[in-house]
């Protein structure tokens, strides 16, 4: 079966782009070390400076997209920022899904007072938007890189609740559960064993396609300062160096175009990619819509 | 009817209670020497700290300080705001109309365009045009508001000269805080027409230029899809091919027939976009200094303005479920086949 959906998806032009996309962006996180040997060992997401100049300066031999202010490399900030933006992808969707899984799971399956209690909490958090929510909880926390990913978590969670709740109050009607039920399975096995696993694979796919949602996520709250801070190599943090450059020289505008194209392509290009991706996705699992 | 809204409004204190209480149990994180140092501006009086915990009882538990604060925003005192250098009931007052502002007129954008290009596109299903608009609109969708933002600064500001940041330039300011400009609604699109200063219109709507059309792209993106998908749908049935065989010109088919009906969904996604593009607005006010309650928001939490910050959270929850109310009443009276609470 996944045989299938993956060559379904590889006949799609748009999510085989896609595909080819991500698998790039995931090359490059995973070589980073290779095409961006570390400068210091003790913190690999740390931007080497070559002088505190403030000025920009642009693509060279030695820098090859460019500098931002401060004289960070472009470049290391671009490839260490793609390791760092799967990092926090990766660990804020599996956390928060982690947490969705718990939560929802408890919900459909005790149902009553305590599905009622869970799901009316989802809805508080849903009642904020995330980038509002996300903002405020890591200005409390302090913003740093690690901070970024609890907030993000933290709003991140209701949704998949809402989405396992909802898959394993469908499965719990089938009659294989009635069946094993029959058979005396009870409590957690009938969960762990015969609902979850039956239930649990379509949010997953979902899950994992809000990767580029959350980048984009982490990315804006960098962008406000409430993120990785100054120096670090992340996406949202490189175009906030921008900021201050955007209306050019004296003499020239767009002398400091770099500082703006170079990080704000690549986020452009990885949400591309993932959003090519999941709509290809969405089309395999719901063929209703065209 | 009547009682879906009002089980609905019953959420509203709820959320409000709920966010409000999540958010002020993360301030107890920070302990009471640092929030007492937020209410002190001369490093001089440091002295005073303990003065102040005590005085605003920083140290008690944390349901009697929220007990506290909640008693307060009862009585419309939601505290001090250090960011704005106002109490934050007032700067809620003062930045809101200019966010709803923006966020309006980004929604005119937003649907004419978006059922524009979505018409065309599905008329045109497969042409040149169909590829521009759904490339376009995937386009859209993966773009950054903040990158779209800064070349948009960068091109129409620093390059043209057009569109210049802020909400309004220094003679505007001049002019609505004089005497003889009378304040209506808050709005100073509306305000300024009622004062017949046609000045202020355009420099007011000049400067909402910018901010707007980076605020619209995302949610122009799926519009369009929505949009071009409905539209397709209507143009595959029964009564189009009447209309048509009956010899009605092809625009009055595609307008006043498919169009009519393709346009339901777009509706009650116009009533969604609006409740997101609020949450847009944090990064769009920050990018172009646009005076509103974005900018107030991030301002506070950059220096963690405690106050600010709640009262901001505050008036999100409630203006986000509201919105989802009113898109959910106006879904069924487009679309008279749906029943709420049933």
């Amino acid at each position: 079966m996944n045989n299938r959906i993956f060559k379904r998806i590889l006949q799609n032009k748009a999510s085989l782009a896609g595909f080819v996309l991500v698998a790039l962006f995931a090359l490059v996180a995973l070589l980073a070390p290779v095409l961006a040997p570390v400068h210091n060992p003790h913190d690999p997401y740390q931007l080497p400076q070559s002088s505190y100049s403030m000025t920009p300066q642009p693509p060279s031999a030695e820098h090859i997209f460019g500098t931002t202010e401060q004289q960070y490399d472009l470049y290391y900030g671009v490839v260490w920022g793609t390791r760092l933006a799967f990092k926090i992808g990766i660990t804020v969707t599996f956390f928060a899904f982690l947490i969705g899984l718990f939560l929802g799971a408890a919900a459909a399956y005790f149902g009553g007072m305590i599905d009622e209690l869970i799901m009316r909490f989802t809805d508080v958090v849903f009642a904020v938007p995330s980038l509002v929510l996300a903002m405020v909880i890591a200005a409390m926390l302090g913003p740093d890189t690690h901070n970024m990913m609890i907030a993000l978590t933290a709003v991140a969670w209701p949704s998949y609740a809402r989405l396992v709740r909802g898959d394993i109050l469908s499965v719990k009607q089938r009659d294989f559960v009635t069946a094993s039920r029959a058979l005396g399975a009870r409590g957690p096995r009938l969960l762990l064993k015969h609902i979850l696993p039956n239930s649990i694979y379509p949010s997953v796919v979902v899950a994992s396609l809000d990767i580029g949602y959350i980048v984009l996520t982490a990315a804006s709250l960098s962008f406000l300062g409430l993120g990785a801070q100054p120096g670090t190599a992340d996406w949202g943090q490189l175009i906030a160096m921008a900021r201050n450059w955007v209306l050019g020289s004296s003499t020239n505008t767009f002398a400091y175009w770099y500082t703006v194209v170079v990080p704000g392509g690549v986020i452009f290009l990885f949400v591309l990619g993932w959003n090519l991706l999941g709509d290809g996705f969405r089309d395999i699992l719901d063929p209703r819509q065209g | 009817m009547l009682r879906y809204i009002l089980r609905r409004l019953l959420l509203l204190p709820l959320v409000a209670l709920g966010v409000t209480f999540l958010l002020f149990f993360l301030t107890q994180r920070l302990s009471p020497e640092m929030r007492a140092s937020l209410y002190i501006k001369d490093p001089r009086q440091m002295g005073a700290l303990e003065e102040v915990i005590e005085k605003y009882g920083l140290r008690d538990n944390v349901f009697k300080q929220y007990g506290r604060w909640l008693s307060g925003a009862l009585r419309g005192d939601l505290g001090y705001s250090q960011s704005a250098n106002m109490p934050v009931a007032q700067a809620i007052k003062e930045y809101l109309p200019a966010t709803v502002q923006l966020a309006l007129v980004t929604m005119v954008l937003v649907v004419f365009f978006g059922v524009w290009f979505g018409v065309v596109s599905a008329v045109k299903k497969d042409k040149w045009q169909d590829i521009a608009a759904r490339l376009v609109s995937v386009g859209g969708f993966s773009l950054p508001i903040f990158v779209l933002g800064l070349l948009l600064l960068m091109l129409f500001y620093g390059k043209l000269g057009w569109f210049p940041p802020g909400g309004f330039s220094i003679s505007t300011d001049v002019t609505i805080h004089s005497p003889s400009f009378h304040s209506y609604t808050g709005f100073l699109l509306i305000d300024s027409l009622l004062n017949g200063n046609l000045k202020v219109f355009c420099d007011v709507l000049r400067h909402l230029v910018l901010p707007a059309l980076t605020l619209c792209i995302g949610s122009f993106a799926l519009m369009v899809r929505v949009m071009r998908s409905s539209m397709l749908e209507e143009l595959g049935k029964d009564y189009v091919r009447t209309a048509r065989a009956k010899g009605l010109p092809e625009h009055a088919v595609i307008y006043r027939h498919a169009g009519k009906n393709a346009i339901i969904p777009v509706i009650t996604l116009a009533g969604i976009q609006f409740i997101r593009l609020l949450g847009g607005t944090v990064i769009v006010e920050t990018i172009f200094d646009y005076p509103g309650i974005g900018r107030f928001g991030v301002m506070a939490a950059q220096q963690l303005d405690i106050a600010g910050i709640m009262g901001f959270s505050l008036m999100v929850a409630v203006l986000f479920v509201l919105g989802n109310l009113l898109s959910d009443v106006l879904y069924t009276a487009v679309d008279p086949r749906i029943k709420l609470g049933e």
